[in-house]
């Protein structure tokens, strides 16, 4: 008897936690989102720089976790759409004297334009063939940009110089503040909208064709049309992080949008979680903050530690992959299930 | 004309590095399907070690053949410990590794080595061979010394009793462990000898590009347009895949889009095979059962 009503208990708790996890979740991103409008006034000019670029790699991560990680489509290139939007806003801005806050939804167009077309190369390459293909575009990519042809509008081995621009309206920010206002505003946008993408029909089909293409297909999902599209979509959320990176470090030069910038993307969506939209943050903080503070370890222990962030990198990548495949977001779920089945325990009980 | 001669030629010694390289890739593809995008590195790291014996007065070729030995063993160590958990793991999974791998052996050797340049000696003179104008001794000596590894990988795999057992492995495995192959082992010398072949490439290499960290990226992006316009399957393919990369990315470089853009070519020819002829020119087309 005991057991009995156990169960029949059991089953209005676990609803109430439902609609309780529900809020919890509203809640949370109220928090989040307001801890994050007062951060620039408590930390300093250089923080909040360092703030800023947390929220473009997270918006740059959530367009590779679209891609790779929903979608099963593997980038190691996106560092080429992360150079591409700086570029065309730095092009913009320097050469054709257009407003800054419309140069970020140009570039996140042309990278869109840019992504769906490379994605339907990308639709006969399955697997490790995209990876080899996207391996390829990210170590040309500076090159690229170097070439001479080119260099009147991308200036050569220098890049572009960018200056920040001013708060408008008069508002009483720093530069740097109101850059950091314009990405989170950008980052919460983006974000919703990726929240609501991978929620409904269209998320469901995307994660349809990484599990089973062919089972996808036989329930009536065009796969060409789902693929090209995310690479598209991927590839403009990247290109507006790079629009806005261009905005914020004040300058654009090739060597920066090398190998390991696509590198660190990728580490980023494996740390906070493949197919995860909230872990992409965690992944954020973890490529813009480790190689910092391996940097000052590193110069504890000498110059010959140049190396220490890209091992700790690697050693992570392997590690992740071998004990949490789920990263931070896989870890979280996990012990909020396992809060959750304690306090329902002891309701019951 | 005579330019062009010599184009095609210095082409071609890059071509024999591409094609080992190549080679290695095709090895272990064809016993697991995975591309070890860490193959550039280990070949790097396997060159570092070359330099490291070389600079304690160990003489060239006892270095050469010590560091082919050393890379050997690396490689079937790794297989054993990083690589044999993801035996069974997604494709993604197994590519994150391989970069992990990447990263962890370029800043292994920028740690112990430095990121400074450093030059490599050429264990040929310093006068072309048969009065050779094309060609310097050390271009005509890495074309030799790919050709005489390319004869011996030949000979083991077609001569040997492991290397019976490792293509049965590589095509079959669940027959070959019925008939008492260790497939598992079979997979781990696979990897050995891929880093071996990868060391050789790196050897050689090094009098050209130098030797630093970083030396590998290029060298990789080529060796992997080689193998698959020859074909990731076949390693015949790959290695005339290689040699065809190297020509077409000297002479491309010298009359086409200058030095500067190189890497473009193998990103074309990348996503141009794999378009146009997903298989390659020599390779088996696959038709996958669902």
């Amino acid at each position: 008897m005991a057991g009995a009503s156990q169960r029949l208990t059991a089953r209005p708790a676990g609803v109430q936690a439902g609609a309780s996890v529900r809020m919890w979740h509203r809640l949370g991103i109220a928090a989040a989102l307001a801890g994050a409008a007062v951060l620039p006034f408590a930390v300093s000019g250089y923080r909040v720089y360092q703030f800023s670029q947390v929220l473009i790699y997270a918006m740059a991560l959530l367009g590779l976790n679209l891609l790779t990680g929903y979608n099963g489509q593997i980038s190691l290139g996106h560092g080429a759409f992360f150079a591409i939007g700086g570029y065309t806003t730095a092009i913009l801005v320097v050469k054709l004297g257009v407003p800054y806050w419309a140069t970020i939804p140009v570039a996140g167009i042309v990278c869109f334009v840019a992504g769906f077309l490379f994605g339907f190369p990308a639709l006969r390459l399955g697997g490790i063939y995209l990876a080899l293909a996207t391996f390829a575009l990210a170590l040309a990519t500076p090159q690229l940009l170097k070439f001479k042809a080119v260099d009147e509008w991308t200036g050569g081995v220098q890049g572009l110089l960018l200056s920040k621009p001013k708060a408008p309206f008069g508002l009483p920010l720093t530069r740097d503040q109101w850059l950091y206002f314009v990405c989170l505003a950008c980052t919460a946008l983006l974000f919703w909208a990726a929240a609501n993408l991978v929620r409904g029909r269209i998320g469901r089909a995307m994660v349809a064709i990484r599990e089973h293409p062919v089972a996808a297909e036989a329930m009536g999902i065009d796969i060409a049309f789902y693929k090209t599209m995310t690479f598209g979509v991927s590839a403009l959320y990247t290109g507006i992080a790079g629009a806005l990176s261009g905005m914020v470090a004040g300058v654009v030069a090739p060597d920066s949008f090398g190998f390991f910038l696509s590198l660190s993307f990728l580490v980023g969506i494996v740390v906070g979680g493949l197919a995860s939209i909230w872990g992409v943050i965690a992944g954020a903080l973890f490529i813009e903050l480790v190689p910092i503070y391996a940097d000052q370890i590193a110069d504890l222990l000498g110059e010959s530690a140049k190396a220490l962030p890209w091992a700790i990198y690697g050693v992570l990548l392997i590690g992740l992959m071998y004990m949490m495949p789920t990263g931070a977001a896989g870890a979280v779920r996990a012990v909020v299930r396992r809060l959750g089945r304690l306090t329902a325990g002891s309701k019951s009980g | 004309m005579v330019a062009f001669l010599h184009q095609v030629f210095s082409g071609l010694a890059m071509g024999a590095v591409y094609a080992s390289l190549a080679l290695a890739l095709v090895v272990i593809y064809q016993a697991t399907h995975h591309v070890n995008f860490a193959q550039g590195e280990m070949a790097m790291f396997s060159t570092y070690i070359a330099w490291d014996l070389i600079d304690r007065g160990v003489p060239y070729w006892e270095a050469f053949l010590l560091t082919i030995a050393i890379s050997f063993l690396i490689g079937m160590v790794i297989e054993r410990v990083v690589i044999r958990p993801f035996e069974r793991a997604p494709a993604l999974t197994v590519v994150i590794v391989f970069i992990g791998l990447l990263v962890i052996f370029n800043s292994l050797a920028g740690w112990r080595y430095s990121y400074t340049i450093k030059s490599f000696e050429s264990p040929f003179p310093d006068e072309p061979w048969f009065g050779n104008s094309f060609m310097s001794s050390h271009e005509s000596g890495t074309v030799v010394v790919t050709l005489a590894m390319l004869a011996l990988v030949y000979i083991f795999f077609r001569f040997t009793k492991l290397g019976l057992a490792m293509r049965a492995a590589a095509l079959n495995p669940t027959s070959s462990r019925l008939v008492g192959i260790r497939v598992g082992w079979m997979l781990a010398i696979g990897w050995g000898l891929a880093a071996a072949i990868g060391a050789i490439a790196g050897m050689m290499a090094a009098p050209i590009v130098y030797l630093d960290p970083n030396m590998m990226g290029g060298i990789l992006l080529f060796s992997l347009a080689g193998a698959l316009l020859g074909g990731i399957d076949n390693p015949w393919g790959a290695v005339l895949g290689g040699f065809i990369v190297g020509v077409l990315e000297n002479v491309a470089g010298a009359y086409l889009v200058g030095t500067e853009i190189k890497l473009s070519v193998a990103l074309i020819i990348i996503v141009g095979v794999l378009v146009a002829k997903p298989s390659g020119l020599f390779g088996r087309r696959i038709a996958a059962r669902v």
